[in-house]
């Protein structure tokens, strides 16, 4: 019938403008494969109201390899993910387990199955300590009653086992996400899992953590075990894969393995054309102060000095990058400087006000942009359309309000501009913002806050998740808001996205700016030493 | 169509096929259950039926009954919206009762000022019981829940001392002997209706009720203030990245919650009692939130899932008197569609609906419908 075709015939690519064309990418196969096939995924093809997610992807995963699954960000690797763990179900095409068909109706089928998945956004519950998250939907099923030590000894032997320290009382809110992480793994083993997928595991750790849980991979595949690795950096990839396959718009454009590929090769693979994996950028020009901050103290949640005594400038038409690893204040000084956090002492200005006690919106209406750090918790609100996510600070003010009417006109149009100016992928600006790829809600956050009238950028972890095409083009348009005269503070994770994109370079480490330099004045091994603690 | 069309079609309105079958499914329930027991279930429920909707009678009889129901429904709604679970519907329909027979007993207006008063008086009684429960929680971040249904014991004794009280002498009725009630309101401020052949008055709350039907529907759907107290309650880290107070948003939709409640109290007294009495209309407040839940929260499910519930109530009697049943099956039938509603994984399975998609698991635990 006519009227269903636009939402299932229409060819997937052509929504996507631009970069849809599929040039011709040789497939190649590894041979003498002598290890036995424990998955194997055959024609899967998953529609959704206007997007074909998948379109006919067929893999394989062998015991005791570790497949990297690479893809744009919306390519449909969670999906394909979320179908083999049960939940989504296909539309069309088989999948076999140990060359048995198994169509897994829940998680807790693929469980039994011993499929386990680490999900790109957490599924832990954070009042719970580890021992229940463990034990929670394996409760009654396995044991017959609720022992807590046993399944604590259980989890001390994982741990042991395969290297993932974990201290099992631990409240999970009370973990940073690096041992979340090792707690989601470790529930998935405590399930017997023989094959583990792990989506985007590194996003969110720190380099150090990445290491640890590249090790904590070979283990598992030493012993045995298949993994499905996703992520978008590609030296990882290079690093821990054994083979490689790479998505775009639903399809397996290619297979290949680390001795064959390069960062390069992997990057135009995925995304259809070269991707310059450095950005050009001119000598900054700063202008006057925008952001000053004086002797500033803050305290955490549990009451802990984190952000202890710091001052820096940023300039107009300037990037100040904040290095360091994870978790030594940069959080706590970015909620501070937002107005999302109350600072103990010190004095925060932004373009002349006095700002310290400010709430947050006297600073966003200064022309603050924040990208924030925890994109689900404090960037979007997962539920509610594109478009009200994309006024979500605006909605208040003209065009957006007459008064006390929103304007539901205004909001569309806004919501489809971001779309088109950042290639976000999507259906339709009228979709739950759940929807979207999780890299598609990053983008879609980071086109929201370039989108405002800005003199301050605070950006955090800006491209944490996003695919090297889209990460280049944020690059870019970080760099071309600075030369627009915009004072930039980046706070990344990534050394490398530092070094990239900053003018100057203060290091944090335990509260304190150890040192502040201009880019280029120390290499990446003195800057890794002072993130280390070194300057001290 | 496609089969993806059809899923989305589904998606799309099983949400409001859930209810109606939930209700479907009680009866059926209800039905097997008056058979069981000897009863003679065809009789009752032709009974029920025209003693509810049956005759114009019975129709503006169920109408009126249900007004207060709608209207406290979306008071229970609104805090829900804005993620926050009034269980106090009750005591505030009593905070508003009394302000508006206070209104009504000590002046005499023209009716196009008095009757407006009487519902702002309603309304602020109602928002004012109902904000000490939400600075309460704004401040001291004390459970409302628990606030809440204190209030409604503090609200029902107080009412009754108000009223009682000959020593000094309060709200209570000085002509009244036994001392149950407020003496009544001036008839400037009694609400005028219409009376078609030989049903009752249909006074004008119902049309009060649609009113604020669709205005709480327009406020969440077009308006700033709307959007701000909804975000509050989905998200209120994400609400306080965008630069709205998460404390002032739980105080006010408290506070608006209170005034809808107080307004369904202002209406019954200028409608359909003029006083105050002890036996006052107590449990609307309660049977609200089986209201609103079958409506998910939906202020046009609300004004449908009222009339139900009026409905029902109101055939009661006939039912009573045609199959010579207890009134009391129908709160069984009642207590069953919110059980079928609560866990509609049973009507999901009866009917074969589809689950909802991840994430958005159960309604009562998470949210009416989110956005
Ligand atoms: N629940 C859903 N409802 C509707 N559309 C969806 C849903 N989940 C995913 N999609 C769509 O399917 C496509 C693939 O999404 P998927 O999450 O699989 O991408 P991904 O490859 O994991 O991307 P990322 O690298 O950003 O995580 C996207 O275009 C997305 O909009
Ligand atoms: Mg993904």
């Amino acid at each position: 019938m006519v009227s269903g075709l636009p939402a299932t015939s229409r060819c997937p690519l052509c929504l996507y403008g631009k970069n849809s064309y599929l040039p011709k990418v040789t497939t190649v196969t590894q041979e003498g494969t002598e290890r036995p096939v424990v998955l194997e995924a055959r024609q899967i093809t998953k529609r959704f109201p206007g997007v074909t997610a998948n379109d006919q992807v067929s893999l394989r995963l062998h015991k005791g390899e570790v497949l990297a699954l690479l893809g744009e960000n919306g390519a449909g690797k969670s999906t394909l993910m979320n179908i083999l763990y049960g939940l989504y179900s296909q539309d069309a095409g088989e999948i076999l387990v140990d060359g048995q068909p198994f169509r897994a109706k829940s998680p807790h089928d693929a469980i039994a199955r011993g499929i386990g998945m680490v999900h790109q956004h957490f599924q832990l519950v954070p009042v719970m300590s580890v021992v229940e998250n463990v034990m929670l939907g394996n409760e009654i099923t396995r044991w017959g009653f609720l022992s807590r030590r046993k399944v604590a000894e259980h989890i001390l032997e994982i741990s042991r086992r395969y290297g993932l320290p974990v201290e099992p009382y631990a409240l999970v809110a009370d973990l940073d996400v690096g041992a979340q992480q090792r707690v989601e793994i470790i529930k998935a083993l405590y399930r017997n899992a023989d094959i583990l997928i792990l989506d985007e595991p590194t996003a969110v750790l720190t380099p150090q953590e990445a290491d640890d849980l590249v090790r904590v991979m070979r283990t598992l595949t030493a012993q045995g075990k298949a993994l499905i690795f996703i992520t978008h950096k590609l030296r990882e990839v290079l690093e821990v894969a054994d083979r490689i396959v790479v998505l775009r718009a639903g399809r397996v454009v290619g297979e290949t393995t680390p001795r064959e590929a390069s960062e390069a090769s992997l990057a135009a693979m995925m995304v259809g054309r070269s991707v310059l994996l450095r950005v050009e950028k001119a000598e900054a020009k700063p202008g006057a102060t925008v952001l000053s901050v004086r002797d500033l103290q803050v305290r955490d949640d549990r009451r802990l000095m984190v952000v202890d005594g710091v001052s820096l400038e940023v300039h107009a038409g300037e990037i100040l990058g904040i290095a360091g690893v994870q978790g030594n204040g940069q959080t706590e000084l970015v909620q501070a400087l937002t107005g999302l956090r109350a600072s103990e002492a010190g004095s925060i200005e932004i373009a002349g006000n006095n700002v310290t006690s400010a709430n947050p919106r006297q600073i966003s209406e200064l022309g603050v942009a924040h990208i924030p750090e925890d994109r689900q918790r404090d960037g979007i609100v997962t539920s509610y359309p594109l478009t009200e996510n994309g006024v979500l600070e605006l909605y208040y003010r003209p065009p957006f309000a007459r008064g006390i009417v929103r304007n539901e006109g205004a909001i569309v149009q806004h919501a489809k501009q971001l779309v088109a100016d950042f290639d976000v992928r999507t259906p339709s600006v009228h979709v739950e913002a759940s929807s979207l790829s999780g890299g598609n809600q990053q983008k879609f956050i980071v086109a929201r806050e370039f989108s405002r009238d800005l003199k301050l950028l605070i950006a955090a972890q800006p491209t944490r998740g996003i695919d090297v095409g889209s990460i280049e083009f944020i690059h870019q348009q970080i760099i071309k808001k600075r030369d627009e005269g915009v004072a930039v503070l980046l706070v990344s994770a990534e050394l490398d996205e530092i070094l990239a994109l900053s003018d100057l370079i203060a290091v944090m480490y335990h509260g304190h700016i150890v040192a502040t330099v201009r880019n280029g004045e120390l290499t990446r091994e003195q800057l890794g030493l002072l993130m280390a603690g070194g300057g001290e | 169509m496609s089969r993806s069309a059809i899923v989305a079609f589904w998606e799309r309105y099983s949400p409001a096929l859930v209810p109606v079958l939930a209700v479907f499914t009680a009866l059926v329930v209800g039905a097997l259950l008056i058979g069981l027991t000897g009863g003679d279930w065809q009789a009752a429920y032709i009974g029920l039926w025209q003693g509810s909707f049956g005759t114009p009678r019975a129709l503006v009889d169920t109408i009126i009954r249900s007004t207060p129901y709608i209207i406290c429904g979306l008071a229970v709604a609104l805090a829900f919206k804005a993620g926050l679970f009034n269980i106090g519907a009750e005591g505030q329909l009593y905070a508003g009762a009394l302000c508006a027979v206070v209104i009504g007993t000590t002046m005499q207006l023209p009716p196009i000022f008095h009757i407006p008063l009487g519902i702002i008086a309603g309304a602020l009684g109602g928002a004012a019981w109902a904000s000490i429960a939400g600075i309460l929680k704004a401040r001291t971040g004390a459970h409302e829940v628990i606030n809440t249904i204190m209030l409604n014991y503090i609200a029902l004794r107080l009412t009754d001392w108000l009223i009682k009280s000959r020593q000094p002498l309060l709200l209570g009725d000085p002509a009244d002997t036994s001392g149950s009630r407020t003496p009544h309101i001036a008839e400037t401020m009694r609400l005028p209706g219409v009376s078609l052949g030989n049903t009752n008055t249909l006074h004008l709350g119902i049309l009060l009720a649609v009113i604020l039907v669709f205005g709480v529907a327009w406020f969440f759907k077009r308006t700033t203030l709307g959007f701000e107290l909804r975000m509050a309650g989905t998200n209120p880290n994400a609400a306080r990245y965008a630069g709205i107070s998460v404390p002032r948003s739980i105080i006010l939709a408290m506070a608006f919650a209170g005034g809808l409640a107080g307004i369904a109290g202002a209406g019954e007294v200028m409608g359909v009692r003029y006083e105050v009495s002890t036996n006052f209309i107590s449990g609307v407040g309660f049977d609200a939130i089986a209201v609103a839940l079958l409506a998910r929260g939906n202020p046009v499910g609300i004004l449908f899932a009222g009339l139900l519930w009026g409905g029902l109530l109101t055939g009661a009697r006939l039912m009573q008197v045609r199959a010579g049943l207890s009134i009391d099956v129908i709160k069984i039938i009642q207590a069953l569609i919110i059980m079928f509603i609560a866990a509609d994984q049973i009507v999901r399975f009866l009917y074969r609906i589809p689950q909802r998609k991840a994430g958005d698991e159960t309604m009562v635990s998470k949210g009416w419908g989110g956005g």
